[in-house]
């Protein structure tokens, strides 16, 4: 339970930020710290696919691209409420998936790989090429929304806190769905999908309905990007996004529950503190992710878990 | 009546025809063997008719009802089980969850994403009798990778069994077994006989010759013979073509 209990403590630590940011008189503490609960968030949706179904999504920043502009575009067009907002951004992106998901599950291997990042870089160019709402350039968000009609989270620490209230939603929906029917048969489509198949089970379908879910969550994380950083661009769904949606799903653990909590922490707390002493980071975070790969199976999060059975 | 019935069955890979034309009928109930020398198609024979591949020509009905155009999930959800000649197990779940996931299989849909499925009590309970039927109790909270091969044969079979098929087809369920294990699994299987339909393929003779009620041989992709044992025994084609000096 070493993980669970890590996990736990990050999460406490997550909670108590707004209090040591205004001790400190640190507020940036809120921008870095939200922002990695939102990537967190992100992660937890890829590990859905990538981790317990196997899935390699090389594209899954375009689920962050389509929840952001949802809210840019609504925002911009005067739609403020994000009880408004983030449906849409979360439908949209359910939407993609299940429109994409038809033919990018009828893949496999490498295939899979290649054809979810031409996807994303489809929508990357689009973006690119939507004048419309800001091009290149990006789409300023005039103003944060309303929440059921307040006006809350012009509050950093209110917007701070609803994406901690959705990080640890969503790290319970995960750990809810995969131990459940649903959970056990994506599991088996990893281990083994043609015993799964010779069992009864239509895999496809289930494969499809992870897509979906796991497209939607991220959405959501897009949403709450889009509104952290009042601000959208064709940068959010480049594809070296989905990369590093990948590393900190695997620095984290893939297949575990609290793995991509750790790996989007670490992934992004290695950059800005490495970012401060070079901006060749980069250097430095390769071979730490061979290590971790190499000598820490199931990532951090096989770590912790080592480090708790120890007496 | 016939349970299975396969007609004017092919299949071709490229040049090569791993199936031509075979014709056979299983009865409910029956244990059907399917012998024949290495490369005559008989594992060919379960994928198209496990539905892993799909015929050329040729029709397949399973209690009169045409399958052979559905996929492997739907001719599951009819009742067609089978076991791998390499054994096939989910090597990181439990012996227990490989079986209870074999259970749910056919215990309604998953489309169920919060319950936990390990507190389903149908799952658990019918995958604790399946594996004790098996002689797996004790192996119950044992990674299947970490089962010995004849355990993971075992599980194999308490997997197939598991989704409750009408037609169980076997691909060689003594594959790599000791002489020992390889005895259990023949006695498991003549236990099995009369409540549920088998086609098993099968290497070792004396297996085959204990247990089916009738045999068919091939040889090249073709039918040569088709009889009770001591019929196929007697066939000087057969001795011919694949017994040889041995009978």
């Amino acid at each position: 339970m070493g993980a669970r209990f890590a996990a736990f403590a990050i999460l406490a630590l997550l909670a108590a930020v707004p209090a040591i940011a205004a001790l400190l008189d640190q507020p940036f503490y809120l921008d870095i710290f939200g922002r990695a609960m939102v990537y967190a968030i992100a992660a937890i949706s890829l590990n859905l696919i990538l981790g317990y179904g196997g899935l390699i999504s090389f594209g899954h920043a375009a689920f962050i691209g389509i929840g952001g502009y949802a809210v840019g575009i609504l925002s911009v067009n005067g739609i403020d409420d994000v009880l408004l907002q983030w449906p849409a951004a979360i439908g949209a992106a359910g939407m993609f998936a299940l429109l994409t998901g038809f033919v990018v599950l009828r893949t496999g291997g490498a295939h899979f790989i290649m054809i979810t990042l031409a996807f994303a870089q489809m929508l990357f160019f689009l973006f690119t090429s939507l004048e419309l709402y800001g091009g290149d350039d990006g789409l300023s968000i005039p103003h944060r929304g309303t929440l059921a009609g307040f006006k809350v989270l012009d509050s950093p620490v209110a917007l701070y806190y609803l994406v901690f209230a959705v990080l640890a939603g969503a790290l319970a929906l995960s750990a809810r769905l995969v131990e459940s029917r649903f959970g056990m048969v994506l599991r088996g489509c990893k281990s083994n999908e043609r015993r799964m198949r010779a069992l009864g089970f239509s895999t496809f379908r289930y494969k499809l309905a992870a897509y979906v879910l796991s497209g939607a969550l991220c959405g959501f994380a897009g949403a709450l990007l889009a509104l952290e950083s009042e601000f959208v661009g064709p940068s959010v769904l480049h594809w070296s996004r989905s990369g590093e949606l990948i590393v900190m799903v695997v620095m984290g653990g893939m297949g575990t529950v609290f793995g991509p909590l750790f790996g989007a922490l670490a992934y992004l707390m290695l950059g800005h503190f490495l970012g401060d002493l070079t901006k060749h980071w980069h250097v430095i975070l390769g071979p730490v992710l061979i290590l971790i790969v190499l000598y820490a199976r199931g990532g951090l999060a096989g770590l912790f878990a080592r480090l708790g059975k120890r007496p | 009546m016939t349970l299975l019935t396969v007609e004017g069955l092919s299949k071709r890979f490229g040049g090569v025809v791993a199936c031509d034309q075979v014709a056979l009928e299983v009865r409910p109930g029956e244990l059907h063997a399917v012998i024949g020398p290495n490369g005559a198609g008989k594992t060919t024979l379960l994928n198209l008719l496990s539905g892993e591949l799909l015929s050329d020509e040729g029709r397949i009905a399973l209690d009169g009802r045409e399958i052979g155009a559905l996929d492997a999930p739907a001719r599951a959800a009819l009742g067609i089980g089978r076991s791998f000649q390499i054994t096939s197990v989910f090597g990181e779940f439990t012996a227990h969850e490989n079986v209870a996931l074999a259970v749910q299989a056919r215990a309604g849909h998953s489309f169920r994403f919060f319950a936990e499925a390990r507190r389903e009590r149908a799952l658990a309970d019918g995958a604790r009798d399946m594996l004790e039927r098996m002689g797996l109790g004790e192996r119950a909270n044992t990674p299947a990778a970490a089962l010995s091969h004849g355990e993971q044969r075992q599980l194999e079979i308490a997997m197939a069994l598991a989704a409750r098929p009408r037609l169980l087809l076997l691909d060689e369920p003594t594959a790599g077994m000791g002489p020992s294990e390889s005895a259990r699994m023949v006695e498991f299987l003549a236990s099995l006989k009369g409540t549920i339909a088998m086609l098993l393929v099968e290497h070792d003779m004396d297996a085959v010759f204990a247990l089916a009620d009738r045999i068919t041989v091939m040889t090249y992709g073709r039918v040569i013979a088709t009889g009770s044992p001591d019929a196929i025994r007697a066939n000087d084609e057969v001795r011919a073509a694949y017994l040889g000096t041995d009978s």
